[in-house]
């Protein structure tokens, strides 16, 4: 008798989890990308070397690489071998507002996972760890932030940057001047054309700046890290299941090294001569957030 | 959409404080290139229905380079290249000592970009009177300094009133391209406000309504001024 009813029971649950086209633990996010027949990643087009776009006119990069991983994930979840990817280009200005109102399912690219931002949005293991610090010409006699007295930096608009600049001045009673600029490319060109001292980023955008500039040898990055920037890839709000697929998909990728090796692929030195070995603290990172199954 | 709302935001200190001064700016970036763009442009404009071949060539010049190049280029050129362009003591003055570098370049660029519009209307309000009203006054003995001043000019102001409104109302948005260059107005900050709080959307409804008021209050001033200009049988009457 009690075979029997668990027997039934078993069938009707399998019958269930067979059938079912909806996540009934919650899962707006899958249900969509399956209705759709399509996941919308958001990219950038010139976080070099996380997201870009490369010679052939496609994103790519280290976030990409990553995110690939996760689709695959997701395609294996909702039995979609064929899932078409839409690619949506954002900028640090459109990402959040985007990724909140339900136009893009996952973002790649180079976003700091700060708690204030995990109000609107939830984010994927870090997978990259950075800080604020300072370049200059070099012979400016700027190293560290206190250098900075009496001179001009240039910020971009609205960065995490911008703010630990400005905390840290207002802290320690350094009086800088500031001017703001709206994106990287033109920060750079404040620094270049003299308008500015010094522009301060995350150091390894700051790497990839210097590399890509006319004359690479002219510039440094020095200082201490003046915040604690770590890199997440961005997934919608209050979606477990979703994001914990992500999350299984990184583990493993941590895990099995998979992941280490995406990152030499791409920064040491990397397609772009960005030459930064992985940190202890990364290191140390991918190990802790490569959770046991 | 899975997105947390909170109007409070722009109540707590310092971020209304920051959309106030945005307003601001905004108001004075507008007011300081409008007031260059409508005297440069009533001149640059009157050259272009002069006599002379060399200051028709000259206004014609002006309003096809300043009105063909994006207002967002400008910008850049301005703040940009020009300072690299001068010789290096006064490029870095441009840079370092002139006061509030990216205002003034903003107010600047602005003003000579709508120069060329206001320019063009006001050709098309003198040449809207017609040969017949110059040739009487040349008749009659004035010179051409004195048909400008008596006959063309006071009737052709009146007419463009209308399409004068449109360029002052477009200059103060327009006025928000000068974010670009880092002038903190009432769109840069409210992006301020989301990058700090991630409230973008409670932000840009606050930028939004803070243009309709300014919009408004500009064009309830024009419609008095019209009103009060107006010379009864003129075709601005239509406006009424």
């Amino acid at each position: 008798m009690l075979s029997r009813i668990s027997l039934i029971t078993m069938g009707a649950v399998l019958l269930v989890a067979g059938t079912a086209t909806s996540y009934a633990d919650g899962s707006p996010v899958l249900d969509r990308i399956k209705e759709r027949g399509s996941i919308n990643m958001g990219h950038r087009e010139s976080s070099v070397p996380f997201s870009y776009i490369g010679d052939d006119g496609k994103p790519q990069g280290y976030s990409i690489d990553l995110c690939m991983k996760v689709i695959d994930a997701v395609k294996a979840e909702i039995g979609m071998p064929d899932l078409k990817i839409n690619l949506v280009p954002v900028t640090s200005q459109t990402r959040i507002a985007l990724m909140a109102n339900g136009t893009i399912d996952l973002e790649c690219g180079s976003t700091t996972h700060n708690l204030t931002r995990r109000k609107q949005v939830d984010y994927l293991p870090t997978t990259f760890i950075t800080g604020t610090k300072i370049a200059s010409k070099k012979g400016s006699g700027i190293t560290e932030i206190e250098d900075l007295e009496g001179k001009t930096v240039a910020l971009s608009l609205g960065t995490t940057n911008e703010k630990a600049i400005k905390r840290v001045a207002a802290q320690n009673g350094i009086n800088i001047k500031t001017i703001m600029v709206k994106d990287h490319p033109q920060g750079w060109l404040a620094l270049e054309t003299g308008r500015a001292d010094a522009y301060a980023s995350d150091h390894v955008l700051l790497y990839g700046l210097i590399s890509k500039s006319k004359n690479p040898e002219e510039f440094q990055v020095t200082g201490r890290f003046l915040s604690y920037d770590p890199y997440g890839i961005m997934v919608p709000k209050d979606d477990s299941t979703y994001r914990r697929l992500g999350e299984v998909t990184l583990a493993d990728l941590m895990r099995s090294g998979e992941a280490e090796a995406l990152y030499n692929k791409w920064f040491n030195p990397g397609p772009t001569q960005i030459n930064m070995p992985m940190s202890d603290t990364l290191k140390m990172a991918f190990e802790i957030q490569a959770l046991p199954h | 959409m899975n997105y947390n709302w909170d109007w409070g935001v722009l109540f707590r200190e310092p971020f209304g404080g920051w959309l106030i001064s945005g307003f601001g700016w905004t108001i004075a970036v507008s007011l300081a290139a409008w007031t260059l763009a409508f005297t440069l442009g009533s001149v640059i404009g009157i050259m272009r229905t002069t006599d002379s071949k060399l200051l028709r060539g000259i206004g014609t010049c002006y309003v096809e380079v300043f009105r063909n190049i994006p207002l967002l280029v400008q910008m850049f050129l301005w703040y940009f290249v020009f300072p690299e362009l001068l010789p290096d003591d006064a490029g870095m003055w441009v840079k370092r000592e002139m006061p509030m570098p990216a205002f003034t370049t903003a107010a600047v660029c602005l003003g000579l970009y709508t120069a060329s519009r206001v320019a063009e209307q006001v050709r098309a309000g003198i040449e809207a009177i017609g040969q017949g009203q110059r040739n009487a006054g040349l008749a009659i003995g004035l010179t051409p300094a004195q048909v400008y001043r008596y006959v063309l000019l006071p009737v052709s102001y009146r007419i463009i009133v209308p399409p004068l409104t449109s360029e002052f109302l477009t200059i103060f948005k327009n006025s928000s391209v000068a974010l670009t260059i880092g002038v903190l107005e009432t769109t840069a900050q409210a992006r301020q406000i989301e990058e700090y709080t991630f409230q973008g959307f409670e932000a840009f409804t606050a930028a939004t309504l803070i243009y309709i008021l300014v919009t408004s209050i500009v064009m309830l001033l024009m419609r008095l001024i019209e009103g009060k200009v107006r010379i009864p049988g003129m075709i601005s009457l239509g406006a009424k």
